[in-house]
C-alpha cells in the first residue's frame, strides 16, 4: 500500500549522465518490490508543474541512520527532471510510493536474463538480488545509445553471472542494441524468463525475441503519467487479458510490469478496433472530425 | 460530568478550528464542502489509500455511459503552465459494471456518492437516469453535458441553452425526486448564466461549474499536436479565475440555486474563493494528481481560513463576496469578526443584524448583473 511522505534528500551523486538521489521515505521500503516506482512532486505548493514524475525504485534501505530511504536514478530530460536533478542534500521533496505492480518472481530457481535500456536498468539490480536469493541464475544485458547513458555497469558485474554491454555507437561493449545480444544470452544461459525495462521500442523487441526463444518475458513499460496512482486514465495501453479481450489498461496500477506477450506493442498509441469499448467503425471512419467536437475528458 | 483536565489556552493553538463545515446541495447535506471532481478520483478506491474518503462531502465518480468505452488513443495528456490538457475520451467500463463493482464498493465503504453520467444522445441520458433510479446509495446525480451530441453534428450539449436544458429536464423527470440532479456546465460558451438559467427552469436542482476549457498544445519537437485527440480539456490552477468568474455570474443570475464550484482548486484559500463567489461546495480535481490527499488537506485549510476570518459556519461565507459595493462602510474581515457569534450576546448582536440588513439590501444590487470591465 503506497504512502505519501515529505522526504528529505540524503545524498546525491552523478553516474554518467544520471543523478542518483537517496531520499528519506519512511514506510516505503517495507513494501517495495523490484519494479515498483515512486511518484515525486516537482517543487512546492506554488509550483506550476503539477504532475508527478515517475521513477523506478533503484534501491531501498529499511533502517539506516536516516530511517527508511529509497534511491532513484534521474535522467534530466525535461523541466521536472531537471529540477529534481538540481536538488541538494537537505532539500525537501514530496514522494508517493511504492506504486504499481512489481516484477513477478519465478517459483523455481530458473535462469533469468535481465535487460535494461539506459536508466531502465535501475530496477533490475534489486530484482537480480532477489532472483539470486531464490537460486536463480542471472545474466544481464545493459544497453544505451552511448556509454554515458549506460547505468550500473559495475554493479551489474556484481549482481549477475555475466553482463553484456551494448552501445549503438560502439563506445562501450558490443556495437548494436540489446536485442542483438539477447538471443545468444538466452541460449547460453538457458534462460526461461526475460525481464526488461527501458524505452517502449526496446521492450517491444525484447518481448518478440524472448517469445521466439521460448522464454517468458516481463516488461516494465514507460507511459506518460499524470497521477501515477490510477485516478486519471492518462497512462493506458492496449493489453490482452486472460479472457483474450483487449482493454486499455492503466500502466500505473495494472503495470508498469506486464507480461510481454500480452501487450499489443505495435498498437500502442492507437485504440485497436477490437478493444473493449472501441469506437464503432462508422465513427472511426470519420476520424478526427469525430474527435474534435468532444471537448471533454 | 466533570472535566478532568483544564487545558491552558495555549493548548488550543493548532487545534482544528471549530467550524460548522456542513454543506448543502439541495437535499444533499454533507459534513464537508469538499468533493472530488469527476474523472479525477476514479471511483474513490485509489484515493482511499491516502485519506478516508468517507470524510469527503462526496465522491463524484468518473462520468459513466451506457456502454464500455475505450477512450481516445495516447498521448492523452500534456502538462501546461499550472495545469494540464487531457483527452481521455470518457474511458469507462459502462454503467452495468459501474453499478456492480464501483457503486457497490462505495456503498459498502460508506462514502456519499454523486454519480456523474454522460451520453451522446438525449436517450442515453434518459436511459442512464432510469437505470440509476433502481439503485440505492446514490446521493446525487451530476449530468456531464460536455459530450458531443450525435443528433447535432457533434456539438456538445453544454454549448446551447436548449440542448443543455432538455437533457437536464429529462434526467430530472426520470430520477427519484428526493435525489438532486446537478448539471455540469462548460465555460466555453458566450454567456454561462443564460445556460444556467435555462437549466434551472427545466428542473436542475444545482449547477456544477466548471468543466474543462477546450485547449490545444503543439509539440514543437514533432511539430504536431501533442495529444492524439488533437484538442483536450484544460484544467488546474490555470483555469481558476475563469471558474471563479463563472460561479460569480451564475450566483448573480440565480441567487438561490445550489452551486458546486471547481476549477483549479489546490488550497483552502482557493476553495474559499469559490465559496465567497457563491459556491455551496467545491470539487478538487487536477490538484489530486499533484497531491493525492489534497481533498482532506483542503478541507482542513478551508476550515482554518474561515476561522481566521471570523466565520463559524461555512454556510455564512457562501456568496459573501457579493455583499456591499465598494466604498460601503463595512470592511469585510472586521465585519465578519463583529458578527462572530463566539461573543454570543452583547453589543455584537446589533452589528450582526446590521450586517444582515446590508446583505439583504445588496441582494437587490446582485440582481443587476454587472457588465464587467
Ligand atoms: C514507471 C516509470 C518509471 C520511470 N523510471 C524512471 C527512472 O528511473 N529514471 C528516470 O529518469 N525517468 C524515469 N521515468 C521517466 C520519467 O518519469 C520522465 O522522464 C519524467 O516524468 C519526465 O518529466 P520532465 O519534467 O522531465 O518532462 P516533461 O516532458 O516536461 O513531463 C511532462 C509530463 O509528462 C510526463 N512524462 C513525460 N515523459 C514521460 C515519460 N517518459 N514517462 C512518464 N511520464 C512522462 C511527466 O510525468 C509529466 O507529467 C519513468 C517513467 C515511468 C512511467
Ligand atoms: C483527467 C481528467 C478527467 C476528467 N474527466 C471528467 C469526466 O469524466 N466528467 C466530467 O464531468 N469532468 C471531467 N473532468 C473535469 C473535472 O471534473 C473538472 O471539472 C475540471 O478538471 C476542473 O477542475 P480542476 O481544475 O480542479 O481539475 C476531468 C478532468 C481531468 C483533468
Ligand atoms: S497515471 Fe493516472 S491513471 Fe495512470
Amino acid at each position: 500500500m503506497p504512502v505519501q511522505v515529505r522526504s528529505e534528500v540524503v545524498s546525491t551523486r552523478r553516474a554518467g549522465i544520471y543523478h542518483v538521489l537517496t531520499l528519506t521515505a519512511d514506510g516505503v521500503p517495507e513494501t517495495t518490490r523490484p519494479g515498483h516506482f515512486v511518484g515525486i512532486a516537482i517543487g512546492d505548493m506554488t509550483s506550476g508543474l503539477l504532475l508527478r514524475r515517475a521513477f523506478s525504485i533503484y534501491g531501498v534501505q529499511q533502517r539506516g541512520i536516516y530511517g527508511g530511504t529509497v534511491e532513484v536514478v534521474v535522467a534530466a530530460t525535461g523541466p521536472g527532471t531537471r529540477w529534481l536533478a538540481q536538488r541538494h542534500r537537505g532539500d525537501q521533496v514530496e514522494l508517493v510510493g511504492p506504486l504499481g505492480r512489481p516484477f513477478m518472481l519465478p517459483r523455481e530457481p530458473v535462469s533469468c536474463t535481465l535487460v535494461g535500456g539506459g536508466y531502465g536498468s535501475a530496477p533490475l539490480f534489486m530484482l537480480a538480488e532477489q532472483l539470486r536469493q531464490r537460486g536463480c541464475r542471472v545474466d544481464m544485458i545493459l544497453g544505451a545509445s552511448t556509454e554515458e547513458k549506460l547505468f550500473g555497469v559495475l554493479e551489474g558485474k556484481r549482481a549477475a553471472s555475466t553482463v553484456t554491454i551494448t552501445t549503438e555507437d560502439g563506445s562501450l561493449g558490443e556495437t548494436g542494441r540489446v536485442t542483438d545480444a539477447l538471443p545468444e544470452v538466452i541460449q547460453r544461459a538457458g534462460s526461461e524468463v526475460v525481464y526488461a525495462c527501458g524505452p517502449m521500442g526496446m521492450l517491444a523487441s525484447v518481448a518478440e525475441v524472448a517469445a521466439e526463444h521460448g522464454a517468458y518475458s516481463q516488461c516494465a513499460v514507460e507511459e506518460a503519467m499524470a497521477c501515477g496512482i490510477g485516478v486519471c486514465m492518462s497512462c493506458v495501453l492496449p493489453v490482452v487479458g486472460n479472457d483474450g479481450v483487449t482493454r486499455m489498461v492503466r500502466s500505473c496500477v495494472e503495470g508498469p510490469v506486464f507480461q510481454g506477450d500480452r501487450v499489443r506493442w505495435a498498437d500502442i498509441g492507437t485504440i485497436p478496433p477490437d478493444t473493449l469499448g472501441a469506437p464503432e467503425v462508422t465513427q472511426r471512419s470519420s476520424g478526427l472530425t469525430a474527435v474534435t467536437p468532444g471537448a471533454q475528458a | 460530568m466533570t472535566r478532568a483536565v483544564v487545558l491552558p489556552a495555549s493548548a488550543l493553538v493548532g487545534r482544528p478550528p471549530d467550524i460548522d463545515m456542513t454543506a448543502e446541495l439541495g437535499s444533499l447535506v454533507m459534513p464537508s464542502p469538499v468533493l472530488t471532481a469527476s474523472g479525477c478520483a476514479a471511483s474513490g478506491r485509489e484515493l482511499d489509500q491516502f485519506f478516508d474518503i468517507t470524510t469527503l462531502g462526496a465522491v463524484v465518480t468518473k462520468s459513466i455511459m451506457m456502454q464500455p468505452r475505450s477512450g481516445r488513443p495516447t498521448p492523452r495528456m500534456a502538462e501546461t503552465p499550472s495545469g494540464m490538457l487531457n483527452s481521455i475520451g470518457l474511458q469507462g467500463p459502462g454503467v452495468h459494471s459501474f453499478l456492480e463493482h464501483d457503486l457497490a464498493w462505495l456503498r459498502e465503504r460508506g462514502a456519499r456518492v454523486v454519480v456523474s453520467i454522460a451520453g451522446n444522445t438525449v436517450e442515453e441520458y434518459t436511459q442512464l437516469a432510469k437505470l440509476l433510479r433502481m439503485y440505492d446509495g446514490i446521493d446525487a446525480i451530476e449530468v456531464n453535458i460536455s459530450c458531443p451530441n450525435v443528433a447535432d453534428r457533434g456539438q456538445v450539449f453544454a454549448c446551447r441553452a436548449d440542448t443543455a436544458s432538455s437533457v437536464v429536464g429529462l434526467v430530472r423527470r426520470n430520477t427519484d425526486p428526493r435525489i438532486p440532479v446537478l448539471v455540469k456546465l462548460s465555460p466555453d460558451v458566450t454567456d454561462i448564466a443564460t445556460i444556467a438559467v435555462a437549466c434551472e427552469r427545466s428542473g436542475a436542482d444545482g449547477i456544477s461549474l466548471i468543466n474543462t476549457l477546450l485547449g490545444m498544445v503543439i509539440d514543437t519537437e514533432t511539430m504536431r499536436p501533442a495529444l492524439a485527440g488533437v484538442t483536450g480539456g484544460l484544467s488546474g490552477p490555470a483555469i481558476r479565475p475563469v471558474a471563479v468568474r463563472c460561479v460569480w455570474q451564475v450566483r448573480q443570475a440565480l441567487p438561490e440555486i445550489p452551486i458546486l464550484g471547481m476549477g483549479g482548486i489546490r488550497t483552502g484559500a482557493d476553495a474559499l474563493e469559490f465559496i465567497l463567489a457563491g459556491a455551496n461546495a467545491v470539487c478538487v480535481g487536477t490538484a489530486i494528481f499533484n497531491d493525492p490527499s489534497a481533498p482532506a488537506r483542503i478541507h482542513a485549510e478551508l476550515a482554518s481560513a474561515l476561522a481566521d476570518r471570523g466565520f463559524t459556519r461555512l454556510a455564512d461565507a457562501v456568496s459573501y463576496a457579493h455583499r456591499g459595493a465598494e466604498g460601503a462602510s463595512e470592511g469585510p474581515p472586521a465585519d465578519a469578526e463583529a458578527a462572530d457569534p463566539a461573543g454570543e450576546s452583547g453589543p455584537d448582536d446589533s452589528a450582526a443584524s446590521e450586517a444582515a440588513q446590508t446583505e439583504t439590501a445588496d441582494d437587490a444590487a446582485i440582481a443587476n448583473p454587472d457588465a464587467g470591465a
